[in-house]
């Protein structure tokens, strides 16, 4: 590592103080099975710098290459391609040339979790200045060498480049053997916007060939020397208790070690094959004891009610009042989580495609009593994961086989069905709504009432977060809290509304719960944005119109504009119909219209999505062509939430275990999508990941009404309008 | 207890493997575990999702519940079998590239198989016959138009 003796530091004429560190501090990286193995997951660790160094976030390699090192992951939302652009627009270098290393607790800043569509006004914001400021001591270290003034020196694709006489110097003989070092100064010129080639553009993810080759890139396809597969047996339902297992399992063909810590069951097994098998054994000859058996629900919006107390709401004077509510929903990734953890002299190394690896970190050493020091996570790509799913609970539980079975790599990957029925699901919700209307069809008075769980019991140091810690024979405590939480996300209309009243009631749900993309804001903006559309047909007024009438935010008003200039010459059969919905996601960020067009045979019992469109302002946007397949893909997922999907269960166990238990939508059923950006290059960037969930679904809730004249309160549509 | 194994001469992506491998694993797993291919993912294990999905002389298998020992003396293609000798891509892998019609990527194995499939049966397939064609492959990240999109712009092209 670097040592005071190996610095070498320059003044600049700026008064910059810049340094640098010689190599010789970067040993060889772990080995994987040949060809397997997304390599900077394997790098070995180094001491971390402070946010505050460049260091911290850049590095320029040994060969002139350039490397970013984030504290966020790449969840498929485009974090690796977005980091390379404003990364290599400050050193004008083609973005491909840039290497990405994600979230690692022995590499990277530790930027807590990557949620809530905040990596591109943070984290992105820290890489640019750190590239500037690199861009700037690389110049000033020319200027020296040169004896030039820095204006005469330019940067440009790994090079250094002098002027007046056109020479050119690579960064690598620049820098001979240094590598740079200081702080990003305070005072810090960044290029100017009009002078972007890269940021605003389309460009491809880097990681976009790998996939369509079916190359390694994924936590499911790391593969180490001799490794040992894994699965895990869960409990029947929440808090059973294990009361025997097969023994006859260890002696079955591979396995190497049955797990057992008081309700947690694991098995060891040479070949996935073998583990697969083991467990299938396990399942059918373990015991539970079940003492609390899952409450039979009709209704959610009943249900939350008498729950969490009525909301004593005096509706007789109001113009319109209406109650609404979702039931359980999934996050649903394709692929089941998956981690591998090597326990060995007392250190634990996990792979894992965890949303958060310093908190995971802190979690994992609660739950294992190391120190955090003697714990790395090193963040690898994995399904896609729309917030807190399995990742986290599958990284424990190999952990806590790793310890078991020290010395080799564990690699676990859930069975399906332990990812629908053990993941935290985004929580029912039940909203109340009354307003009323003034003579010219002005909203007067609002009331605002929600129910829900809470929505965040993501691990932050606490290992009964972590769903295994609960079973063991010295179980964890977990503690749900009693906050509505980000339940409240959106509940607050974003409309000029006088005197608008909200209030929430906390309900301690019968099923797990945690983030799920957007948390409240899609019930909450799926409600708000029916009840709008309903208020506007009693005002007499155009939708979108009436919308527009109550926005004063010329942002608002610019997208709903776009979006009703993309629709109104839209033609409609008899059967189908458009809806529409807004919102300003938490109300401070990313501004977003939806519309909806869709067919309801009411007699086949059949809704086909037609077409959805998004207006879109996410400020600053850094890649048009990532910010639109967020949003079309926030469209479609939000069009399966709201026409189908509910998690059913039985007293017994959840009984959405697969595909066929809970529904999303298939090709049938899958809206054509055009999406229109307003970018604003002057202002910051909003990040737009969750922006489209809760205006989507009211698009489609009210394109249902327009297309059958049936108003769907309850979700999902499909279980409640036929 | 004993293991028993069988042995399975496998044809992938032109080369012959013989493989031992439980009589009833599913192809899935020899590939991946014993061939190192990391195409076909593991993503339901039931037939329902299509993230395992391969080639079996032409046709899309499921390849997490096709037994390995059934594809004894058939040509399996997988994802990375498609690309041409010279290393360049499969038309339809192209296109997906164009489109970037991937978020995650996980589905996107899937995908492509499927609409290989589809097109070498029917290569101006309409957008119902696409629809039907990718019926049983599941996407979460919400990237199908963007996968029809591409089909469509192969068909086109053919
Ligand atoms: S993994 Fe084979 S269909 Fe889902
Ligand atoms: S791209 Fe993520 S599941 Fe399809």
């Amino acid at each position: 590592m670097p040592s005071i003796n190996r610095r070498h530091f320059i003044q600049t004429a700026a008064g910059l103080s810049i340094g640098f560190t010689l190599f010789g501090c970067f040993p060889q990286q772990e080995k994987t099975v040949a060809g397997t193995a997304p390599t900077p997951s394997t790098l070995p660790p180094r001491n971390i710098p402070d946010g505050s160094q460049i260091d911290a976030w850049l590095q320029i390699l040994e060969d002139g290459s350039i490397r970013v090192l984030t504290g966020k992951m790449e969840l498929g939302q485009g974090l690796t391609v977005a980091m390379q652009q404003v990364a290599g627009e400050e050193l004008n270098t083609p973005p491909e040339k840039i290497q990405i290393v994600l979230a690692d607790t022995g590499l990277t800043q530790n930027e807590g979790y990557t949620a809530g569509s905040r990596a591109m006004e943070r984290s992105a914001m820290q890489v640019r200045r750190a590239a500037a400021a690199a861009k700037a001591m690389l110049v000033s270290l020319a200027a020296e060498q040169w004896e030039l003034s820095t204006d005469q020196i330019q940067v440009q694709d790994g090079q250094v480049i002098r002027l007046d006489k056109n020479e050119k110097i690579s960064f690598r003989e620049l820098l001979a053997d240094r590598q740079i070092e200081g702080t990003i100064p305070e005072d810090l010129v960044l290029k100017p916007k009009e002078d972007y080639e890269w940021v605003g553009q389309p460009i491809p993810h880097p990681d976009m060939e790998k996939i369509v080759r079916g190359e390694a890139l994924y936590v499911q396809d790391l593969r180490f020397p001799e490794m040992i597969h894994a699965r895990v047996l869960k409990p029947k339902v929440y808090g059973a208790k294990l009361t025997s297992w097969p023994e006859e399992t260890q002696q079955m063909p591979g396995v190497v070690k049955v797990v057992q810590n008081g309700s947690f069951l694991g098995v060891l097994a040479e070949e996935e094959f073998q583990a697969i098998q083991a467990l299938k054994t396990l399942g059918e000859g373990s015991e539970w004891e079940t003492s609390r058996p899952l409450p039979k629900v009709e209704s959610w919006a009943d249900y939350m009610e008498e729950a969490g107390g009525p909301s004593g709401l005096n509706t007789n004077k109001a113009t319109h009042a209406a109650v609404y509510a979702k039931p359980y929903t999934m996050h649903g990734s394709i692929g089941p989580s998956c981690a591998i953890a090597r326990y060995e002299e007392g250190q634990l190394h996990i792979w894992s495609h965890t949303q958060g690896v310093y908190p995971l970190r802190s979690s994992i050493s609660d739950l294992t009593g190391l120190a955090e020091e003697n714990i790395r996570i090193s963040g690898v790509r994995g399904s896609g994961c729309y917030g807190h799913n399995g990742a986290d609970d599958v990284a424990a539980d190999a952990a806590l086989l790793a310890m078991a079975y020290p010395g080799q790599h564990i690699r676990l990957q859930w069975q399906r069905e332990n990812e629908h029925q053990w993941e935290p699901y985004g929580s029912a919700m039940r909203m109340e709504l009354s307003a009323s209307l003034t003579g010219d069809g002005k909203i007067s008075s609002w009331d605002y009432h929600l129910w829900s769980d809470g929505h965040s019991t993501r691990p932050r140091g606490n290992a009964g977060n972590l769903v295994s810690a609960r079973y063991l024979e010295e179980a964890f405590e977990f503690n749900p809290g009693s906050r509505v939480g980000g339940g409240t996300r959106n509940s607050e209309p974003y409309y000029d509304i006088p005197g608008a009243r909200i209030q929430d009631h906390y309900v301690k749900g019968p099923l797990r719960v945690s983030a799920l993309r957007s948390l409240g804001a899609y019930a909450n903006i799926f409600a708000i944005e029916s009840f709008i559309e309903e208020l506007s047909e009693k005002a007499g007024k155009d939708p979108l119109d009436f919308r527009i009438e109550h926005s004063s935010d010329e942002r608002s008003v610019a997208v709903l504009q776009k979006l009703k200039e993309l629709t109104q010459n839209e033609p409609s059969t008899e059967g189908e119909g458009i809806g529409f919905g807004f919102s300003r996601y938490k109300n401070t960020a990313s501004y977003c219209a939806v519309a909806a067009k869709l067919r309801v045979d009411l007699s086949a019992k059949k809704i086909t999505p037609i077409k959805m469109w998004a207006v879109i302002d996410a400020g600053e946007t850094i890649n048009t062509d990532g910010l639109k397949n967020q949003t079309e893909g926030g469209m479609i997922q939000a069009a399966s939430w709201t026409l189908k999907e509910e998690v059913k269960f039985e007293a017994e166990q959840v009984i959405s275990k697969d595909w066929a238990g809970y529904p999303i939508l298939r090709h049938d059923a899958i809206p054509e999508t055009e999406v229109h950006i307003i970018n604003r290059p002057e202002l910051p960037p909003l990040g737009g990941g969750e922006a489209a969930q809760g205006p989507a679904a009211a698009a489609v809730a009210n394109a249902v009404y327009a297309a059958c004249g049936k108003r769907v309160r309850e979700l999902p549509v499909e279980a409640h309008v036929f | 207890m004993q293991s028993t194994k069988s042995t399975t001469q496998l044809t992938v992506n032109g080369k012959k493997n013989s493989i031992d491998h439980h009589p009833e694993e599913p192809l899935l797993y020899v590939l991946r575990n014993q061939l190192g291919i990391n195409g076909p993912k593991y993503g339901c294990g039931l037939g329902q999702c299509g993230a395992c999905m391969v080639l079996v002389d032409g046709q899309p298998a499921l390849s997490c519940i096709v037994p390995a020992g059934s594809a004894s003396g058939k040509e399996i293609t997988t994802l990375a079998g498609l690309q041409n000798k010279d290393g360049s891509l499969h038309p339809v892998q192209q296109a997906f590239l164009e489109e970037q019609a991937a978020q995650c990527g996980y589905c996107t194995n899937g995908m492509i198989i499927s609409s290989v499939a589809l097109l070498n049966q029917n290569p101006q397939p309409s957008d119902a016959e696409i629809r039907q064609g990718l019926q049983t492959n599941l996407c979460r990240c919400g990237t199908q138009s963007r996968v029809i999109r591409a089909v469509k712009k192969v068909g086109k092209e053919i």
